[in-house]
């Protein structure tokens, strides 16, 4: 049997509080795409941490190419060949491509030469990139391309990629995998991290599953249904969230011709918006990330105010209100980012409870609070959406992502909403936990309640939306029916491939 | 290696324990500077913080602590609720001094008129002055997005160059002979913030303490205080629950403002007595210690006031007893302010020894 190109074994790794890796053995072998798969947590980035040389194993040795390799910076994980590409870009907006890319260098080349190489390689691989185009102006997939161009310059025997495709569209993955299919063809190993289980399954050759920090199994994607890696993943049989048939009832939310600017330098502009929701009824929006989600969401939670009838609620004008307003109408939104946006961090379970439900929840009196109502609102949260956590004094800080979610989500939920808009419903959440999240919002919908959920994972808005439209440069497709489409059609709502008009020269 | 490592949640146990700590680390520390200046520090530390309560003339002294302690108290409640929120008036100094010269000009125009309404009217005159001067920086940064900070500090020289033209000119005392400095308001009955001299009580000691309760209920009981705290914690949570920054920053700089002028009223119809040009003593910057050293809880800035106030007289009986140089005694308040903010680390963090690793 030939060396594999890395072996780990027994590698551990524990931080204060939790063992991150336990006793982790996997070999990778020249050439092979290896998946790592794994739920948020399971250990998947500490592991890849220690491969690149950022983080020490407590114990156990990796061998490269049958030999000790300890490298004790990234630096020196590089100079054996082993690349990364994260899955939050290094890259300085202000700079052009070229400039980023010297940047990481160790002894960069003159700006021509580099140039002159970047273009080779982008070339080869299929990976359209300008070098003088600044990094401010690309999109999120072209800005992997960038970090994928510095890796592949290095020449690299192993190419680590953590969660690569979250911020690409459909047609963008495609380019990736021949990419990376054409890497593997010329010997390169690559180690693929993702929890999405198609794509593993049709790229990689094998697979590694990590649970709570143990390996708990391999396979070889091609051959297990996704299904069973999925349940390999989580360790318990997975429930499909049911919807039932329901009725769609009035017109709940209406947007209609609402354009909104730029609210930051880095934000984007809405471009005439037209959205209806029924009653009953999950509209799904997707989208790149950055592609004016936040804004969306900020211009229904009334975060952003606009001109009065631009956003209806049951008819009645809301777009000049205040995000209290909209609440006491039956508007509750549930913003991306959990800490300091949807949830204050150093401030307790039951204050961020009154921080949206002190309205519906008639937490306060003439401006009073009544804080044992909002302990008692919040206790009623942790029970119903299983919130793991001590108990209601807790700040939210202390909680794991998921938990938080789960405690955001149905802070908003138990409130009764008319409409409910949320914003990533299930990022960073695991796979039981999202499951459970997916059923309370259709459940609400089926109790005649209207819901917009704006997501970027499309799996999810296929499973849980009637009806779908995309969010791309601030603009919104119109929604179509979920049952008649395909993955294909959804990749060009979301603008197709950015870019790539050079590909097919 | 020393290692800080985060709390997952702020520690109660230091955050009560570090202004102690703080206040035994600033002894320690001054105790040293004391000896280096040659003076014998256990000596002088006992004179700053001995012998105004319990030394032999500190039936003198004691009254002196509510004096000193009460704008200070005052001026710091109203500094607390701003900076709760991340809304920081360093100028209360100049709010303090624009209280004091609109509140006294009150007084001043209605001398010798002898009637029960003279003394509320000064001390409405009083908190809109202050109000006022705080509602320059609140205005330019809702409206053009300028810094709080500088702006409210540059209008304290403003309102000190105001303060000595208003004392040589506008307010003088017309039987002063000459002499810079207003009319005595202890002389005018109907004017005195005074209650009882003898025990060091004024309005502005009734005053400071309803401000501790008002804004005791209002940080823990009213939606108004708990959109101040969410403020400061998360600014975006707070627009997300429903609060109006805008809004917000117009009433932090205007309730401190007007505090800071409520105070400045009461000392110059009180203790200071008169509008002079050297009337006003630093309350203003002294407040802002107060209000960390008090943890900004309005409790904590009662006691923090009070200690402010005893390091104030005790410092005073130290220059005269000891032959200190003020400057020391100032190097010592601040030190006081330096510890408690570095220790203030200890309620987020906690100190780990550790081998050395690549994080």
């Amino acid at each position: 049997m030939t060396v594999p190109l890395l072996s780990l074994q027994g590698l551990t790794k524990a931080y204060p509080g939790v063992v991150a890796n336990n006793n982790v053995s996997f070999d990778i072998g020249t050439g092979q795409v290896h998946a790592l798969l794994g739920e948020n947590g399971a250990g998947k980035s500490t592991l890849v941490k220690m491969i690149y040389g950022l983080v020490k194993p407590d114990s156990g040795v990796m061998l490269l190419n049958g030999s000790p390799y300890a490298p004790s910076e990234p630096r020196a994980a590089r100079a054996d060949g082993i690349a990364m590409v994260f899955q939050h870009f290094s890259l300085f907006d202000a700079l052009n491509v070229a400039e980023n890319i010297a940047l990481g260098m160790e002894t960069p080349p003159a700006m021509r030469d580099l140039a002159k190489r970047i273009r080779e390689v982008s070339e080869t691989y299929g990976l359209p990139l300008d070098p003088f185009r600044t990094v401010g102006d690309l999109s999120a997939g072209e800005r992997q391309r960038v970090e994928i161009i510095r890796c592949l310059l290095q020449d690299p025997k192993l190419l680590i990629m953590d969660e690569p495709t979250s911020v690409l569209t459909p047609q963008e993955v495609d380019i990736l995998f021949e990419t990376l299919r054409k890497l593997k063809s010329e010997g390169t190993a690559i180690l693929y991290i993702s929890h999405k289980l198609e794509e593993i399954r049709a790229l990689c050759d094998h697979a590694t599953v990590l649970r709570l920090g143990e390996n708990v199994g391999e396979c070889v994607p091609a051959d297990t249904s996704a299904r069973d890696m999925a349940e390999l993943m989580v360790g318990t049989t997975l429930q499909t969230p049911e919807r039932s048939g329901r009725d769609l009832g009035d017109v709940a939310l209406d947007i209609s011709g609402l354009s909104v600017a730029s609210p930051g330098e880095f934000g984007t502009a809405l471009k005439n918006l037209h959205i209806t929701v029924r009653q009953g009824e999950v509209l799904g929006i997707g989208g790149v990330a950055g592609n004016g989600q936040d804004e969306l969401l900020a211009v229904l939670s009334g975060e952003i105010q606009t001109a009065a009838d631009a956003v209806r609620l049951n008819g009645q004008p809301v777009g000049n209100l205040g995000p209290t307003a909209r609440r006491r109408l039956g508007l509750l939104t549930a913003p991306e980012e959990r800490l300091g946006h949807a949830a204050a961090p150093d401030m307790s379970l039951t204050e961020n409870a009154m921080l949206t439900g002190s309205v519906r929840e008639s937490l306060e009196r003439h401006g009073f609070l009544k804080w044992r109502e909002a302990q008692g609102f919040a206790e009623r949260i942790i029970h119903d959406f299983d919130v793991r956590t001590p108990g209601p004094d807790n700040a939210a800080r202390s909680l794991s992502g998921g938990n938080l979610q789960k405690f955001v989500i149905g802070r908003e939920v138990l409130q009764r909403p008319e409409v409910l808009v949320v914003n990533q419903p299930t990022w960073g959440v695991d796979a039981s936990a999202a499951a459970a999240i997916r059923q309370a919002i259709l459940d609400l919908a089926a109790n005649g309640a209207a819901v917009v959920c704006i997501s970027q994972d499309l799996d999810e808005l296929m499973e849980i939306s009637d009806r779908f439209a995309a969010l791309n440069e601030g603009r919104l497709s119109t929604p179509r029916d979920t049952r008649d489409l395909t993955i294909d059609e959804i990749g060009l709502m979301m603008g197709g491939a950015h870019g790539m008009e050079v590909a097919h020269v | 290696m020393i290692v800080l490592e985060r709390r997952p949640q702020p520690s109660r146990n230091w955050a009560l324990a570090t202004p102690l700590v703080a206040v035994l680390a600033t002894m320690v520390f001054g105790g040293l500077l004391f000896a280096v200046l040659g003076k014998n520090p256990v000596e002088a530390i006992r004179t700053i913080f001995w012998d105004p309560l319990f030394g032999e003339f500190a039936f003198y002294y004691r009254p002196q602590l509510l004096v000193k302690g009460a704008p200070l108290v005052l001026i710091a409640i109203g500094l607390s609720l701003g900076f709760k929120a991340g809304v920081w008036n360093i100028g209360a100094e100049g709010q303090y001094i624009m209280g004091a010269l609109a509140g006294a000009g009150v007084g001043l125009a209605f001398y010798p008129l002898d009637a029960w309404y003279v003394f509320p009217l000064m001390v409405i005159g009083g908190a809109l002055g202050g109000w006022a001067w705080a509602m320059i920086p609140a205005i330019l940064k809702v409206r053009f997005g300028t810094n709080e900070i500088l702006v409210s500090l540059m209008l304290v020289y403003v309102a000190e160059q105001l303060l000595a033209s208003m004392s040589l000119g506008l307010m003088r005392n017309p039987e002063g002979h000459g002499f810079p400095g207003s009319r005595n308001l202890n002389d005018y009955a109907a004017a005195t913030s005074w209650i009882n001299q003898n025990a060091g009580l004024h309005w502005g000691v009734a005053a400071a303490l309803i401000a501790v309760i008002f804004a005791y209920v209002l940080l823990n009981r009213h939606m108004l205080g708990f959109h101040i705290r969410l403020t400061g914690e998360a600014p975006r949570a707070a627009r997300f629950a429903g609060v109006n920054p805008a809004r917000l920053i117009l009433f932090c700089l205007g309730i401190s403002g007007a505090l800071a002028g409520l105070a400045g009223l009461f000392e110059v119809a009180g203790p200071a007595g008169q509008v002079s040009i050297d009337f006003n003593i630093g309350y203003g910057f002294t407040a802002i210690i107060v209000a960390f050293l008090g943890r900004l809880h309005p409790l904590g800035i009662l006691l923090a006031g009070g200690l402010m106030a005893l390091t104030y007289i005790g410092g005073e009986i130290a220059q005269s007893q000891l032959g200190l140089p003020a400057a020391a005694i100032q190097v010592f308040q601040g030190m006081l302010l330096f510890f408690l903010l570095a220790l203030d680390l200890l309620t987020h963090f906690r100190i780990r020894l550790r081998k050395r690793e690549v994080a």
